[in-house]
């Protein structure tokens, strides 16, 4: 999550939507975000909406499960009354922050809560993000056996010193072992790595790469290191204490992952995922679980693809048929709101034709199935024999009517989208 | 004995001998606007209540840089030996681009003070305007001004100045423009030595024009000196170059305000008011006479302004091109040497070609079009005329490189002017050096003063316009001047040296120049460009080219990487703001073939600002 929040109309205090949500909902999956807003420290290079004990204002972290339940029953009256249809989740994501920060009794009480608010549709991926640090055997086994099917370490590196650039606090040693442990409860596991980290070279990444391959993730995700203004890590590099991430370097290690993970069978399916197996048929939804054949992420999948999904807690952004809002971002103003019975959004917007149209073309491009090239329009269409030209598109993808991005492509998606939208 | 007159003696009765018509001859800042403060207070023409610095310039752009641009004229009383006189000053601009406009005023005079700073000495913008004085046969008053300074030395600077007017040094005249100090004397020196004009008072009117100013609410106004017979209210009057025939509506002296009298007689001086609404019918060195009584000579001296420096106007944003005309059109009517015409540049879209007297007039005229009229402008490299002869003798004469002819050339001549340049001796050395890299050619040198050294060079002005001035003041830290004229043409090998982006030529970095300096050139462009254009998603090479020859190359690699890595939790709406604010951001582009250029890097390059942000 941003450090601010977008500039948009205020959201009324019930929350109620406007009834242009409901159209097409028949067609869209739900999804449920719950965000976790609590951290032991605070990373030098992280901007999202998350608290250490000494930041929360009163705010507590015991009362947070009690809240994002109560939020959840607000959005089930918010949703029927807007007309949509009762929709079970097909994926519920915990993010944060560090969500498994709270006891694992506080993450079960909610997923628990998510399927009597709303229903887990068959085969629903259920997924929280973890620390290798935070969790153990016991943690992990208790997890799965409330009904979790994914887990997704922030592992960022396998170098101790950029490990030790980006503040983190665990030990490399320990995440074979947690993945291991992941792995005999049954859980799919999803290794997040970063790369671009001021003073990593080419091969500490590699390192990083081949370590976190020798460990056989179903799923692995690999950002580049962005300096969010207001962070530690910007004031560093303003001050000369450490070097701008160099954005050449950047798309070697890019290229360089996307080589390594090619080999050892992982395909990409959005711009920073890849997944096993490569090759999956496009178009198709996953199956889940473990042992599934298909490990992409389907609520990583469900951003890009314009599904709904309700997203809880402070800071959570949520997206109903055209209609996104984001709720306040201080623990303590969520607790206030939800005391009060009111809705915690703090603003929304409300996408008109034109919009949705440009962040079709802005979502879907970056994912492998592609944006059709159908719904371009006549210009964007023949803006695609450049990107072809250029080697930006594929182009037998292409002439099969789909924009799918080359390696190339990948890397200049944001260019790309440009390009397309440039009438 | 009060200095005041206690009498004035009234405009268009006086007698030509009670009558004193000088200017100041100044460097900048040497205090001749202060100075004539001071004889406004003293005389008593200005209240010292109503007082304000450096009264008679009108312009704000005056006041800020401390320059005349427009001269003017002022009528004071003073009294002598118990005779009232009328003095008229006439304050010249000082500066070279103008060299045309001082003759004027100096024609208008019997006298000058040669006004120095007591702690400087003499410049070579004064030392031009001394020659021309004495050109014109004036009577020379030498005065060393602003003896009140610490720093002052006027023992050395009268000796320098005798040096060069002759005379004793201890009969330059000591003031301070400031305190007031030796003011009085002075006054009474321009009665004791400047000759009175003389004119037959019954021969037909002729008035020479020194100066023409546009006012908002009365039109132009044209400052004449009668030089014979008479003019008065509501009769027709004539411009004898362009025989245009007007009405005056009003005649008068400036005291300093505009005063209307009955007229005007020999040897007098003051404006003119016809409701003109434009100094192109008013121009400085024409003769007014009657209608209906003609001269039949005019006045000698008169010359049309002629545009030396050529430079392309552009509005940053396209949409104020309308703008931009309608500005033109408006300081036309008070600028009379100001010449444009419409001009097109792939690059920046929609502009002037516009001619100026020089570099001071150029960045006068923009500067004021910027802030009077609120406009962001780029003005392209500066450029004179050339004249060039194809092989198949045809003649192109071009004020822009994208003027350049193709193909053969047989020969191509550039304007060449005699330059003056005045600087202490320990920095010879590198002024020659620099004149010489300009392509100058020594005609000779001499002492000014002890320690002084005025150089004279014949040089290209192309090579006087590009920058010279700016690297004459840095080399000698700012103590050399200089001032130059035209003296003609001379064939030279001129090359126009194009900078092609990915194969295409951007018409506004095209330069005509020496072909020994053609690669220097392509280099400094090709990486300025380097440095300021972005990284494209494709290679882009920047060549600097001779026609079909490639002389300098440098490449600006592609951009390798333009995503962002994820969206974080599903907060979509940043990332699409974030895609507007970058279309927006490409609104600011102009495209170069398919190369996005930022409207600040043509700025850059074309001010050469990116060195300077180096040196810091």
């Amino acid at each position: 999550m941003p450090s601010a929040l977008p500039l948009a109309d205020p959201a009324p205090l019930d929350g109620t939507l406007p009834a242009s949500a409901a159209i097409g909902a028949a067609e869209r999956n739900f999804g449920v975000y719950v965000h976790v807003p609590f951290c032991r420290v605070r990373c030098g290079y992280c901007d999202f909406n998350t608290y250490t004990s000494d930041e929360l204002r009163g705010a507590k972290r015991t009362d947070y499960a009690g809240q994002a339940i109560a939020e959840m029953a607000l959005g089930r009256q918010i949703l029927e009354r807007a007309g949509l249809p009762p929709r079970p989740a097909s994926t519920v994501f915990f993010g944060g922050g560090t969500p498994t920060m709270l006891p694992v009794t506080d993450l079960a009480a909610m997923l628990a809560a998510v399927r009597d608010t709303w229903g887990l549709a068959e085969g629903a991926e259920v997924t929280t993000e973890a620390n290798p640090d935070s969790v153990d055997a016991d943690y992990l086994l208790a997890l799965a056996a409330a009904g979790f099917t994914r887990v997704s370490f922030g592992m960022q590196s396998a170098v101790p010193h950029v490990l030790a650039t980006l503040e983190r606090t665990h030990d490399p040693e320990r995440v074979p072992l947690v993945v291991e442990w992941a792995r005999a409860a049954g859980l799919s596991v999803s290794l997040d790595l970063i790369y671009g980290t001021p003073g990593e070279s080419l091969e500490d990444w590699r390192a990083s790469l081949e370590h976190a391959l020798a460990q056989h993730p179903d799923h692995l995700s690999a950002y580049s290191l962005i300096v969010e203004d207001g962070t530690k890590l910007a004031r560093q590099i303003r001050r000369g204490e450490v070097a701008q991430p160099d954005e050449d370097l950047q798309a070697d290690m890019y290229e360089l992952a996307d080589e390594l993970l090619e080999a050892s069978g992982y395909g990409w399916y959005e711009v920073s995922n890849w997944s096993r197996p490569a090759g999956v048929a496009d178009g198709a939804l996953p199956t889940v679980g473990a042992s599934a054949a298909d490990q992409r992420s389907r609520h990583n999948l469900a951003y890009w693809q314009g599904h709904d999904w309700w997203g809880v807690g402070p800071g959570a952004h949520s997206h109903v048929g055209g209609v996104r809002w984001w709720n306040v971002k201080h623990p303590a103003a969520y607790a206030e709101r939800i005391l009060a019975g009111n809705s915690p959004a703090a603003g929304r917007e409300t996408l008109d034709e034109e919009t949705r149209r440009v962040e079709r073309v802005l979502l879907r491009t970056r994912i492998r199935d592609g944006l059709a090239v159908s719904e371009l329009p006549a210009p964007a269409r023949t803006a695609v024999a450049g990107l072809i030209g250029d080697g930006l598109v594929d182009g037998a993808a292409a002439l099969r009517g789909t924009i799918r991005l080359t390696l190339r492509g990948r890397l200049l998606a944001d260019a790309v989208v440009r390009r397309l939208l440039d009438e | 004995m009060s200095p005041k007159a206690l009498k004035a003696l009234e405009p268009a009765s006086t007698d030509p001998a009670f009558i004193r018509n000088f200017c100041i001859i100044a460097h900048i800042d040497h205090g001749k606007s202060t100075l004539a403060d001071r004889m406004l207070q003293i005389t008593g023409v200005v209240s010292d209540r109503d007082m304000r610095a450096q009264y008679l310039d009108r312009m704000d752009i005056e006041r800020e840089r401390g320059i005349t641009i427009k001269s003017q004229a002022v009528r004071m009383p003073w009294a002598l030996d118990g005779q009232s006189y009328a003095l008229n000053m006439i304050d010249t601009p000082g500066h070279v681009d103008f060299t045309y406009e001082v003759s004027r005023s100096l024609a208008a005079c019997e006298g000058a003070i040669l006004l120095v700073d007591a702690a400087q000495g003499i410049e070579a913008q004064t030392l031009a305007n001394l020659y021309l004085a004495l050109d014109n046969d004036l009577t020379i008053i030498p005065v060393l001004n602003k003896i009140d300074l610490p720093a002052a030395d006027p023992e050395k600077y009268a000796k320098e100045i005798a040096g060069l007017i002759g005379g004793r040094p201890e009969d330059v005249l000591r003031v301070s423009g400031k305190t007031g100090m030796g003011v009085e004397e002075l006054l009474d020196l321009v009665v004791r030595t400047i000759p009175a004009p003389v004119g037959d008072p019954k021969a037909p009117a002729r008035a020479m024009i020194f100066d023409s100013v546009y006012d908002s609410y009365r039109g132009v106004i044209t400052y004449v000196r009668m030089i014979d017979g008479s003019m008065s209210p509501r009769e027709k009057v004539m411009m004898m170059s362009t025989k245009s025939t007007h009405e005056l509506l009003e005649i008068g002296v400036s005291a300093p305000e505009p005063t209307p009298t009955k007229g005007l007689g020999v040897g007098e001086v003051g404006y003119l008011i016809t409701g003109v609404k434009d100094v192109r019918l008013s121009k400085v060195g024409d003769t007014v006479t009657n209608f209906a009584k003609p001269a039949t000579v005019a006045l000698k001296g008169y010359a049309e302004p002629k545009p030396m420096v050529f430079s392309g106007l552009y509005p940053i944003d396209g949409s104020d091109y309308p703008v931009l005309r309608e500005a033109l059109d408006k300081l036309k009517l008070s600028d009379a040497a100001l010449v444009y015409e419409p001009e097109t540049s792939v690059a920046l879209g929609f502009g002037f070609r516009c001619g100026f007297l020089g570099l001071l007039h150029l960045e006068i005229v923009t500067e004021r079009l910027e802030r009077e009229f609120g406009l962001d402008l780029i003005a392209t490299a500066p450029s004179v005329i050339y004249e060039v002869t194809t092989d198949d003798k045809k003649t192109v004469t071009v004020t822009n490189p994208s003027e350049f002819p193709g193909g053969k050339i047989a020969s191509v001549s550039e304007p060449v002017v005699k330059a003056s340049i005045l600087t202490p001796k320990d920095y010879v050395g590198t002024v020659m050096e620099l004149c010489q890299g300009r392509r100058g050619t020594m005609q000779g040198m001499e002492y000014v003063g002890e320690d002084r050294v005025e150089l004279h060079y014949t040089m290209p002005l192309g090579e006087i316009v590009f920058d010279f001035f700016d690297h004459l003041k840095s080399r000698t830290q700012g103590y050399a001047s200089l001032d130059y004229e035209p003296v003609g043409e001379q064939e030279a090998d001129l090359v126009k040296v194009d900078i092609l982006l990915q194969g295409e030529a951007v018409d506004a970095f095209s330069a005509i120049v020496h072909r020994d300096k053609a690669y220097a050139y392509g280099v400094l462009m090709t990486e300025r460009l380097k440095k300021l254009i972005p990284r494209q998603q494709f290679e882009v090479p920047i060549q600097a080219a001779i026609g079909a020859r490639i002389i300098a190359r440098e490449s600006i690699s592609a951009m390798r990487k333009d995503v962002l890595a994820k969206c974080y939790g599903g907060d979509i709406t940043r990332k699409r703001k974030l895609l507007e604010k970058q279309k927006e951001g490409k609104k600011r582009m102009k495209m170069v073939g398919r190369v996005e250029v930022p409207q600040e890097a043509f700025i850059a390059a074309l001010s050469g600002d990116t060195e300077k942000k180096e040196k810091k």
